[in-house]
């Protein structure tokens, strides 16, 4: 009787007694669902007739879009860039294991790799919708080889690479092929970097910058070209300095072309960047702020030596070194512990906490129109969350893929 | 003709829903037996839907055997709108209580042709057996529904022009842009109301208050049309202090003297958790 079936035939779920994110604020309303999609009430009471199928008590609960991360290298013991016969199944692994973070979407992200290594990943993942088999893959993102030695950070430096044969060339010779990429993390200081970042963007693959010493004026220069991510701030790239700020500086800049954001990556996890350096970046450029946990091998792992790439890593505590070093190497934060430590350290909203998880990595990847918002038609990737921002249950396409005590 | 003087308008508004609840109660509304309910707009009857969906959500009232009907709706705005009946009563009530979205009915003011609208919403009235209690608002102009000055007092469902006075009350809605405010509506006709078993009208605020005069001290007349309930077997205005500071003291006087018999309609207020 409910669902109207001229329509669709398809049960409605009406989420009731909770609290939702819409239009960047939280909301007394209830979230309408059909079709894994989010259904317009006043559109099926008045036009269909139709009324829920099925009510979800939420107990009081917030319902936030699910979240993106657009940078995560592995976890769980699984490392994307180590080459197997059977990627997918890690893949797969970590996918369902980051739903109880909250997360419904991602971009596996492969450290600097030598050529053979992409040319052997990269084939063996499509972009796919997630379900309760695992968070949905947006595509990859490539970080490296094309960055700086000086800014390499934990990346290899024998597998860096230069745009010698003038651009394009030279990352079809490095990757294989850019189909499932989504976002490419590159030095805009390397020759010929511009024209490589036009034919990206063109493509419809994010630039990111990163592992780089540009100066402000070479990072403008990108954005013009099309780059719109920085990956994680402050980490891997010149400190910011008052005559001449590198691509910190990009946050306040007046040279991005109107309409346009940068947007920019952010490691909450308390280690990467220190609480009064992400309330600089916060407060200087809130609508930019995209949290990433840029999560390795060991998330979710107990401390001791891992693998990450062509490398060993060492855990201590939060903390993630190169084995025998004091370099930071990758995060082994969760997402939503990124959220929390993010509101607690900023002092913003939880909107805007919320949102620097959902809202704005979907605005980096131009996928507004289905992802990152609640609003009527977008996909039913939800996380419900207490007041101190737990996870309680992670829905994908209106489904249900993980609970809490479940 | 009962009139029940609350003290302001939060009270009014309460009296008024726990009118409508015990109405509704009394009735014991079944599938076979639908309650029908006459419904307005408005900032005036906001109170009395905040009072309806707390009793709703405290399990005192359903409205599972209940057929609304509003009174009218703008001509050509769209039905998403904010400022629509349609999202009014969407927003402001419908979508917090459990009523089927079948029985809620708004005539359509996008609709291709009015005038058949107009009479297809008096059949579905006629069908649902007619109006058990209707609830009106008026304007400061003592136009109820969309019945403005001059309306016939005998009037049916139809296509009616707002005055000017309407319009410019109204621009404060429209981001105080006269040429956006609609200036047709569809509206129930005076004689629709009439033909309600029981008419509740709400006149709360001193900007009310020569209304509520013309309406109850002085003659029927069609420049006044909430004056023709005074013909109305039943008829009830439920106001507050301010709208009564046209009237005579001693009118005043007279039914704040009736309270305690007035007040015998909402006490006991009935629950269908006593059932």
């Amino acid at each position: 009787m409910p669902s109207n079936r001229s329509v669709s035939d398809a049960p409605i779920t009406q989420f009731i007694n909770c609290r939702i994110l819409r239009d960047h604020r939280l909301q007394r309303e209830d979230l309408w669902v059909r079709d894994g999609r989010i259904l317009d009430p006043e559109k099926l009471f008045f036009d269909e007739q139709g009324y829920a199928d099925k009510r979800v008590d939420c107990e009081g609960s917030i319902i936030a879009p699910g979240f993106i991360d657009v940078q995560i290298n592995g976890g769980y013991g699984i490392d994307f860039s180590q080459p197997s016969e059977d990627v997918g199944s890690g893949l797969s692994f970590v996918a369902k294991k980051i739903l109880e973070h909250g997360v419904t979407s991602f971009c596996p992200t492969l450290v600097t790799s030598p050529p053979h290594v992409y040319h052997k990943v990269l084939p063996q993942v499509k972009v796919h919708n997630g379900g309760p088999h695992g968070a949905g893959v947006l595509g990859f993102h490539l970080e490296g080889p094309f960055i700086s030695v000086e800014k390499k950070g934990a990346h290899p430096e024998k597998f860096l690479r230069t745009f010698r044969s003038g651009g394009i060339k030279d990352l079809i010779e490095a990757y294989g092929s850019l189909d499932n990429v989504a976002m490419v993390t590159l030095a805009p200081e390397l020759a010929s970097s511009q024209s490589v970042v036009r034919e990206l963007s063109q493509r419809g693959i994010t630039v990111s910058l990163g592992h780089s010493v540009a100066n402000l004026s070479q990072a403008e220069d990108a954005v013009q070209h099309g780059a719109s991510f920085i990956t994680h701030l402050f980490n891997a790239m010149l400190p910011f300095h008052h005559r001449d700020p590198g691509i910190v500086g990009l946050l306040t800049s007046d040279r991005v072309p109107a309409g346009r954001t940068v947007y920019y990556g952010m490691i909450a996890d308390g280690i990467h960047t220190n609480p009064a350096a992400l309330r600089i970046a916060h407060r200087a450029h809130p609508a930019g702020l995209v949290l990433v946990t840029d999560a390795i091998t060991a998330m979710g792992l107990p401390p001791g030596r891992h693998t990450l790439g062509q490398q060993e890593v060492e855990i201590q505590g939060l903390h993630a070194y190169v084995a025998g070093t004091t370099t930071l190497c990758g995060s082994i934060a969760t997402m939503d512990m990124c959220v929390r430590h993010f509101k607690q350290a900023s002092g913003c909203s939880v909107e805007e906490a919320l949102e620097a998880a959902s809202l704005h990595p979907a605005q980096l990847l131009g996928i507004c129109n289905k992802k990152g918002n609640l609003d009527f038609g977008s996909d039913a990737d939800l996380v419900l969350l207490d007041d101190e921002l737990n996870i309680e249950a992670t829905y994908i396409s209106g489904e249900q893929v993980w609970g809490k005590g479940a | 003709m009962r009139l029940v003087i609350l003290d302001e308008y939060d009270l009014a508004s309460e009296w008024a829903a726990k009118y409508i609840r015990n109405r509704i109660i009394q009735f014991k509304p079944s599938a076979e037996r639908y309650f029908t309910l006459g419904l307005p707009t408005g900032s005036t009857p906001y109170g009395c839907y905040q009072k309806l969906i707390e009793y709703y959500r405290n399990g005192d009232i359903s409205f599972k055997y209940v057929k609304t009907f509003n009174m009218d709706e703008y001509v050509g705005l769209p039905r998403a709108h904010p400022e629509s009946y349609h999202s009014y009563m969407w927003n402001n009530f419908f979508k917090h209580i459990d009523i089927d979205p079948a029985n809620a009915h708004i005539l359509d003011g996008n609709a291709e042709d009015l005038e058949a609208e107009c009479q297809a919403y008096e059949q579905k009235i006629a069908e649902a057996g007619g109006i058990e209690l209707f609830v009106g608002g008026i304007g400061p102009d003592g136009h109820i529904a969309f019945n403005e000055p001059g309306s016939s007092l005998v009037s049916r469902t139809r296509v009616k022009t707002l005055a000017k006075d309407t319009i410019v009350a109204n621009a404060r809605f429209f981001g105080n842009n006269l040429s956006k405010v609609p200036t047709m509506a569809l509206t129930v006709g005076v004689g629709t109301v009439m033909d309600a078993k029981e008419v509740m009208i709400l006149i709360t605020g001193a900007h009310k208050a020569f209304a509520l005069y013309k309406a109850i001290e002085e003659g029927v007349n069609h420049m006044w049309t909430v004056s023709a309930f005074q013909q109305h077997p039943r008829t009830i205005f439920v106001c507050d202090e301010d709208a009564t500071l046209e009237l005579r003291v001693k009118t005043v006087k007279y039914f704040k003297g009736l309270m305690h018999v007035h007040n015998k309609l909402v006490d006991p207020v009935l629950s269908i958790k006593d059932q």
